[in-house]
């Protein structure tokens, strides 16, 4: 299908950025890397009236260390985060998740401001983010603000950006000592929509895990921290034991929404085999 | 009413300028508008493959990009490619093992297996498969189109096959 | 082992010859997709070409009280808009019923559907404008009023009959089928053993990369219609176009340049297509209608919709004694033009227990409408269904006697040696060889290493299943199929050959490309026949206005049948250049011979007279030639298949899976196919017809399905949603060939298209069940997903 007529701008500074906003409202829409807004368009599943190009405006885009904190632009495409040695070192859960992310094409193109300002609940770095408490910085006409992965997820493609606000970094603390990452999804096909995912975090010594998170992708409306299921193996040693009571507790942290070839019953087993199959890596 | 964009963009080599539709995607002005046809639509929502482009030097979707997006930018199309030869050892190959049938999804699947064969030398046959995962062929059940790739990527480091 | 046919290519008394035939030649046709600079129907240019699309109805079944196309029409760019009564102004409607199927039955079908829409998806009204992205700009002002319906989605519920979708045709049985050998109680009553299961099988579609396609160009001056469509029969598309737009069959051209896969989606009439056309007419000016994705999903015919239950009746030795089979299959609302909607169930019924002998069988086959997308034929048509219920019975059978899968079939296949050999179901068999692929195909594969393999890694947990599916497959039809019932279909197709002066061969042929090679396949059977060299053949295929009037490709008929007039021709011509040769050089005929382009002396092989300089004498220096003889360098034959009504061939698969029982994912780790086409021409063409056909099926078994509402909405019809196989899920294929030539042909070639399609989803379906046997567990609705795995291994 060919996408409805809209106009077209490309501002140099985000000043024009926040005024076009203003002007427009809803009938604006932010084009980065167009991944999933131009299919959006050509689906003729929404008719903005203006597309406000952002890949003009300088300083959205790299990869910064800056001490224990990764800043990533919210211009920085998936395949910057894949190539990035900064972020392998650093930041090892999300260079797990980035090769899981569509196919090379579309890493290529695709960012990582467009997914996380997307919140689609099956996405891969929204559930990364909230493993790992990431911060992300909004900017407006008013100035900056920050607000947690944690609260920014609101709903499916719903978050917490206002209107006139753009999303321009996230802010993520690089893996401490004793930290182990897992992340594990189950598609039917390679850089399918997941069925379910799981991004692990945790600290691991002496074979007992602690700070333990487990965000689930695919589980829900957006990412879902399974606060019961860490609780269980909080502090615990790895073992059987272990893993069965993370999985028992999962039912208090996800009731996931069945999808098109899967119940919701098949989701939390799914979910719960991943957290078994997780916490062996964690552990490994 | 059509809002029209002046866009310029290095075309195969050549600059070209031209009045866009800044809804019309990057597929669609090589197609209908400078009349390169060698680029196919196969689906317009980004999975089928049939689109990959070169832009500045990266892979990318076709349907997925507006063409006005390409101003200032390198586009490669497998016309480009193919006269100034780049493809030519996989297009040898693919011939060779037959890795095309109705060859709608081939422009598409050379572009993606010749940015594998310049970025992954030691490419095992699952990561051939890996790479070519976003690229729909219907007709080949992809064994062919392995074979081919591996031959090329196999000879390039110097091995036999 | 490959028992080559032996292929006497010259005129008899010249030395045998093969030529090309059984080389993997390269396609030259390749290399122009190769390059991106191959010709599509989307990639022709016309002056004030305009562009159609369609409005579609939003409901599987409603009444269109108004419809209201003014605002559509003012939009710009807008050429013109039309609804049905319009369109039938200049298309007339069609039934889609043949003769030899008794009793079946379908309704008129409009090329626009007038006052009531039955499947959502269905074309309603058409929006013509200057570009395609106009019309669909105008379409979204389209203006229409509903009465919905009930809709009829349910196929036992269709079957039941409370809800007629068609009032005047008293219930929604399109076609039923019984078969009764009899004997069959009597064989089930004093068998020692008696298996039973039933299987599903999910509707699915066939995702062809380049959407449907036709551009109609209609000539007001000399009323005659030109329309470039990517269709497989174009002969049958002329006919069509003639007789329902009321256009001389002579002056109706049908153009098939390259097309971008078909499977069979593209040898059916479509409405939306009919009305591509009529709006041509009607407009005076090309009319271009491609079916974007998402289009294609609600309006590509759909296929295998089935439910069937099969019960095997046999000795405690493992002697198969009977077959019994009950088969529902829901179709669309209307039966699909011109071939029917009755033929993949009717197959169903010819084709189950095919490999096997038995003599008693009974069948009892049904095909119901419903308000879903229409279905008709798609590659390997029943096939996948009867190989699946067969071969899944079949193991469960073995299984239930504790005897090896593949024991049991060497204890049941039909014996190589016992040919000619009628079919339980009426179907007649030339010559095949079970046996033989059978044994290969153990060989091949290391069967019995697998198993040591599949028992050493059970124990650590580890769950492998080896599956093994036999088959038969229909080739080379002839007018068994569809012309005695009346369809203008013909079976029979022809090859003009013709020698240019500088020595080159053009080749025109009625069996069209749509990828697999056909266009190869005749270049290598020319060059052969002839004596050239294959550089030297040119070809076309697929112009109603060039080629001898033929049926085009279907039913794995291409290489067989087009094939054979090919190879007719090119010895006709040989002999036609062999006189020509012998009054130049004052030679007898008897004594020469042509090779690698010349005219030779066929016992020296001297060179005599290159074809170039024979071929400027004949058309340049006539006057130099014996004042009564005329050269006659241009020459075409017919070829009909005539003693069999199919050309049967056999071949059988294997799969090897890993399935993770937690997960009920299936990780597809290897896959065999040794089959016997008779003749191969191109052992790599064979090759890759065989694993793309193979991946189709697998496609079917694992991933794909059109999945409906209760309302009769397509839930997946995106590429998204919709799971197609990837590389990445795929595995190697190996593929060896057995060649059991038929005699109905001096070429001896079977078909091939259509094997891969016919027997991977019952051998990843015996797999899967083979790796779950120690849980007790078996899958048998097909799309087997992790969902259905989780669910037999009773963990959801």
């Amino acid at each position: 299908m060919k996408a409805p007529s809209f106009a077209y701008a490309k501002p140099q500074t985000l000043a024009e950025v926040f005024d076009l906003l203003e002007r427009l409202g809803d009938g604006a829409k932010l084009l980065a890397g167009g991944q999933s807004l131009i299919p959006s368009l050509n689906m003729r599943l929404s008719s903005p009236a203006l597309l406000i190009d952002i890949t003009g405006v300088p300083g959205l885009g790299g990869i910064k260390v800056d001490g224990d904190t990764v800043r990533i632009g919210a211009l920085a495409t998936h395949a910057e985060i894949e190539r990035s040695p900064e972020i392998a070192r650093r930041l090892p859960l999300l260079a797990q998740a980035v090769k899981q992310v569509a196919h090379v094409a579309i890493r290529n193109a695709g960012t990582f401001g467009g997914s996380i300002a997307l919140a689609d609940p099956a996405a891969e770095y929204p559930a990364v983010c909230v493993a790992l408490d990431a911060t992300f910085v909004l900017a407006s006409r008013k100035g900056e603000r920050r607000v947690d992965a944690r609260q920014f997820f609101k709903g499916i493609y719903a978050t917490d950006l206002k209107p006139g606000e753009v999303l321009v970094a996230g802010e993520l603390a690089a893996a401490g000592a004793g930290y182990r990452s897992a992340f594990l999804e189950l598609a039917r096909r390679v850089g399918d929509y997941v069925i379910v995912g799981l991004a692990a975090h945790a600290k691991v010594g002496g074979g007992k895990l602690a700070d333990v998170r487990l965000a689930f992708l695919g589980a829900g409306d957006r990412p879902l921290l399974a606060a019961s299921a860490a609780k269980a193996v909080e502090g615990k040693a790895y073992g059987p034991d272990a893993v069965k009571a993370a999985q028992d507790a999962l039912a208090k942290d996800l009731a996931p929404p069945a999808d098109l070839y899967h119940s919701a019953a098949t989701k939390l087993h799914l979910a719960r085999v991943l957290t078994g199959r997780a916490l062996a890596a964690l552990a490994a | 009413m059509e809002h029209i964009v002046q866009t310029t963009l290095i075309l195969n080599g050549v600059a070209v300028t031209r009045s866009i539709p800044a809804r019309q995607h990057l597929v669609d002005f090589l197609r209908e508008e400078m009349g390169l046809t060698g680029s196919h639509v196969g689906c317009e929502h980004g999975v089928c493959g049939a689109c990959t482009l070169r832009v500045d030097g990266k892979i990318v979707r076709g349907c997925l990009m507006l063409a006005v997006q390409a101003n200032g930018r390198k586009v490669d199309t497998i016309e480009g490619l193919s006269d100034s030869g780049e493809l030519a050892e996989l297009q040898r190959a693919f011939h060779e093992h037959n890795a095309l049938q109705c060859g709608f999804c081939t422009p598409g699947m050379l572009l993606a297996a010749q940015d594998l064969v310049a970025s992954r030398p030691q490419a095992t046959r699952d990561e051939i498969r890996d790479h070519l995962s976003g690229n729909y062929c219907r007709c080949t059940g992809y064994h062919a189109i392995v074979d081919a790739v591996e031959e090329v990527v196999v000879a390039r480091r110097g091995g036999k096959k | 082992m490959n028992a080559r046919a032996e292929l006497p290519l010259h005129a008899p008394g010249t030395q045998v010859d093969k030529g090309y035939i059984g080389e993997s030649v390269p396609r030259p046709q390749a290399k122009r997709l190769l390059q991106g600079r191959g010709a599509y129907t989307d990639d022709l240019r016309f002056p004030r070409l305009a562009h159609v699309v369609f409005f579609r109805s939003p409901h599987a079944h409603a009444r269109i009280k108004r419809l209201d196309l003014v605002k559509a029409g003012k939009a710009p760019g807008v050429i013109g808009v039309f609804d049905g009564r319009a369109v039938a102004e200049y298309c007339s409607p069609w039934i889609a019923v043949l003769g030899h199927l008794k009793g079946i039955k379908s309704p008129p079908q409009h090329a626009l559907a007038i006052d009531r829409a039955c499947w959502q998806g269905e074309p309603v009204a058409a929006v013509v404008a200057e570009t395609r992205a106009q019309a669909e700009d105008a379409l979204q002002l389209v203006e229409a009023e509903w009465e919905p319906l009930p809709a009829v989605i349910d196929m036992d519920e269709a079957l039941e009959g409370k809800r007629v979708i068609h009032p005047d045709l008293g219930d929604n049985i399109c076609f039923k089928r019984e078969l009764d050998t009899g004997g069959v109680d009597e064989a089930f009553a004093k068998a020692d053993v008696v298996v039973e299961e039933s299987y599903g099988f999910g509707r699915h579609t066939g995702v062809c990369l380049e959407g449907r396609a036709i551009l109609a160009d209609y000539n007001a001056a000399e009323h005659t219609l030109t329309v470039y469509h990517a269709t497989q029969a174009p002969h049958m598309m002329q006919d069509i176009f003639s007789r329902h737009l009321n256009i001389p069959e002579a002056n109706v051209r049908v153009i098939a340049k390259d097309v971008g896969g078909s499977y069979g989606i593209k040898v059916h009439v479509y409405a939306d297509e009919m009305a591509t056309a009529a709006l041509s007419v009607m407009l005076r000016r090309p009319v271009k209608f491609l079916a974007d994705r998402l289009e294609s999903f609600v309006s590509d015919i759909h296929a295998r919709e089935h439910k069937v239950k099969v019960r095997l009746a046999c000795t405690k030795q493992g002697e198969i004694l009977a077959f019994d089979l009950w088969d529902l299959t829901a179709i669309g609302p209307y039966s699909v033009y011109p071939r029917t909607s009755g033929i993949e169930g009717n197959q169903v019924v010819n084709l189950t227990g095919g490999p096997y002998k038995h003599k008693q069988y009974r069948a009892k086959m049904q095909v119901v409408f419903t308000n879903k997308n229409v279905t008709c034929q798609y590659r390997a048509v029943g096939h996948p269904i009867a190989v699946a219920l067969t071969e899944g019975i079949v193991d469960l059978a073995a299984a239930k006697l504790g005897m090896d899968p593949a024991e049991f079939r060497r204890k049941n296949l039909i014996p190589d040696d016992a040919y000619p050999y009628t079919f339980a179901s009426g179907i007649k068999f030339e010559k095949l060889s079970h046996h033989k692929t059978l044994g290969r195909l153990l060989e091949l594969m290391d069967y019995q290493k697998l198993r040591a393999e599949q028992a050493s890694l059970r124990k650590q947990g580890v769950h492998r299943g080896i599956g093994l599916a036999a088959m038969i497959e229909v080739t080379n039809p002839s007018p068994a199929f569809y012309g005695v019932g009346g369809a203008r279909i013909s079976a029979q197709d022809g090859a003009t050959i013709r020698l240019d002066p500088t020595g080159m061969i053009t080749v025109l042929c009625s069996v069209t490309e749509q990828g697999q090679g056909a266009e190869g396949v005749f270049a290598q059977i020319a060059a052969s026949a002839v004596g050239v060299t294959i550089d030297k053949v040119r070809l076309t295929t697929g112009d109603t206005g060039v080629t001898p009037y033929g049926g085009g490709t279907w039913a794995s008929r291409g290489a067989g049948i087009g094939g054979e007039a090919v190879l007719q021709a090119g010895r006709a011509l040989r002999s036609n250049i062999l006189d020509i040769a012998a009054v130049v050089l004052n030679m007898d005929k008897a004594e020469l011979d042509i090779v690698g382009n010349e005219v030779v002396n066929k016992l020296t092989l001297e060179s005599k007279l290159p074809l170039a300089e024979l071929g400027r004498i004949a058309y340049f220096r006539p006057d130099t030639l014996p004042p009564k003889f005329q050269s006659e360098l241009t020459v075409t034959r017919h070829y009909t298949p005539r003693e069999y009504g199919f050309t049967f061939t056999n071949g059988i698969q294997a799969s090897y899976v890993e399935v993770d029982s937690d997960t009920g994912f299936v990780k597809l780790l290897k896959h065999w196919c040794v089959e016997d086409c008779g003749t191969v021409i191109n052992p790599m063409l064979v090759d890759e017809q065989i694993r793309g056909g193979i991946v189709q099926g697998i496609g079917a078994a694992l991933f794909e399905e059109c999945l409906y509402d209760a309302e009769g909405q397509l839930l997946n019809g995106n590429m998204a949603d919709y799971l197609v196989p990837m590389a990445a899920e795929m595995p190697d294929i190996v593929c060896a060939h057995v060649e059991t030539p038929t005699k109905q042909s001096e070429l001896g070639a079977k078909g091939a298209g259509e094997a891969g399609t016919a027997g991977a989803p019952g051998a990843v379906m015996n797999a899967i069940n083979d790796a779950l046997a120690p849980f007790g567990a078996r899958v048998t609705a097909q799309p087997f997903t992790p969902e259905r795995i989780l669910q037999a291994l009773r963990k959801v």
